[in-house]
């Protein structure tokens, strides 16, 4: 029971490795990003499991005043505007990803590499 | 009860993570991910976290979904296989977690009221926020208020990484044959849950933005929610209709104005002999001053998310093949 509480931070550290192993290791640029989301969220999860407090509430006052416990609040603040700056980066990235693809005609990282070492030895 | 069923979600997540990352077809791996971030919107929701799932239902599960599957069209469904090099990423990701694993051992207990991120100023907001702000949702008043030059450096973020986008994508370097994009409006279930539905998401943006200060909700939320409305219509009628309902550059002036509406606010405050976004020299009563700087500063996220949203999506949606 006592392990049974550190299951989010758990779940949280192995889905953060999950996407870092998607950024290291997959050559697809789409698959590189889509890790960094997987990344992203365990981070989101590990803060919003910090905030929770045994038989609290979401952190808004009710309207009849009653004594109430509430989960933390910051860690929400936090999270909930890192959520909608993460789409935007995220939009950014992709937005990369598809100009390259225009240029290179591929989006996977050695293909890439492989067109850049040709160009120069051409120029040679 | 609510531990067991975390633990289901949690559970759920982990394989729908891992299966992402297996996954060779990026258009499953897209769709997986749409499942994830719903999931993920669960486990906040049980984690008394409701504004922050309501954006991650939002954000996650409707507009990232789009955003990747307008990439994906515009370049390949297949990942290529790879050789080499997994070996070497794989031991270093898995002494990482085995480290961060041991780490968390020393981590207090989920539900921990004596764990040290609730004694430092957490109380100090749940304490204050009836005197001074008085609106009955904390996190809108410390996101809004106590908070809000940080919020102020987001919605900047968002718009930088509007504009962004739009100087990648807006350039064409070939002409093409124009084609109209014909949507899915000769699908009869499409179209007919679609426009039942739109309405109502749109009517729940609205109400999101402007309750945001009593239930869950506010300007982050309620600009997802208004810009995947217009983002099903635009699926569903075709990219032009869209454009054509709004234009680029009413779009344009929605990224902008929102943003400089929450700096006027800002700047209003030091006219009036506060400091920069203190709310309480707004009005003649300080508590009235922070709703109406609230209410004002809300609208202006939400004018600039919904903006930069849309933009992003119109950036990517009416780009052509090359």
């Amino acid at each position: 029971m006592e392990y049974l509480g550190l299951y989010n931070y758990w779940i949280a550290v192995i889905l953060l490795m999950t996407g870092f192993y998607a950024v290291v290791a997959k050559r697809n640029m789409v698959k590189k990003l889509i890790g960094l989301s997987l990344f992203q969220a365990a981070v989101f999860l590990m803060y919003i499991t910090m905030g929770k407090v045994d038989g609290g509430t979401a952190p808004i006052f009710s309207a009849d005043g009653a004594e109430q416990i509430f989960s933390n609040p910051l860690p929400q603040v936090l999270i909930l505007t890192a959520i909608v700056v993460g789409i935007s980066t995220t939009a950014l990235g992709l937005a990369i990803v598809v100009r390259t693809k225009e240029e290179y005609g591929t989006i996977e990282e050695d293909e890439i590499q492989q067109i850049d070492g040709q160009d120069i030895d051409g120029n040679e | 009860m609510n531990l067991i069923f975390g633990i289901f979600l949690l559970t759920l997540m982990l394989i729908t993570g891992i299966a992402v990352v297996r996954t060779k077809n990026l258009f499953v791996a897209t769709t997986l991910m749409g499942i994830f971030s719903l999931l993920l919107a669960a486990n906040f929701f049980l984690l008394d976290a409701a504004d922050v799932a309501l954006t991650e239902a939002a954000v996650g599960a409707g507009i990232s979904t789009v955003l990747f599957l307008s990439a994906l069209s515009l370049t390949a469904e297949q990942e290529k296989p790879c050789f080499g090099g997994r070996l070497l990423a794989l031991s270093v990701v898995v002494i990482t977690t085995l480290a961060l694993l041991h780490a968390t051992l020393d981590s207090p207990q989920l539900g921990d009221i004596n764990a040290p991120v609730h004694q430092h100023v957490a109380p100090w907001y749940i304490d204050k926020t009836p005197q001074v702000i008085d609106v009955p949702n904390i996190v809108t008043a410390v996101l809004a208020s106590f908070r809000g030059y940080d919020t102020l450096g987001e919605v900047f973020v968002v718009f930088t990484a509007g504009i962004g986008v739009m100087f990648l994508l807006s350039h064409y370097p070939r002409k093409k044959p124009h084609k109209p994009h014909e949507g899915l409006r000769h699908y009869l279930i499409q179209r007919l849950v679609g426009r039942t539905v739109i309405p109502f998401i749109l009517l729940f943006g609205f109400y999101v933005q402007f309750h945001g200060d009593f239930g869950p909700g506010g300007g982050f939320q309620a600009g997802a929610l208004v810009a995947a409305a217009i983002i099903l219509f635009a699926l569903l009628e075709g990219t032009d209709q869209a454009i054509h309902i709004i234009p680029s550059w009413f779009l344009n002036g929605m990224v902008a104005g929102g943003a400089l509406l929450y700096s006027a606010v800002g700047v209003a405050g030091m006219l009036m002999g506060g400091n920069f976004l203190d709310y309480s020299v707004l009005a003649s009563d300080p508590v009235a001053g922070q709703h109406l700087g609230i209410l004002l500063i809300e609208l202006g996220v939400g004018i600039t998310v919904t903006g930069v949203l849309l933009s992003i999506f119109l950036a990517f949606a009416s780009r052509k093949h090359f």
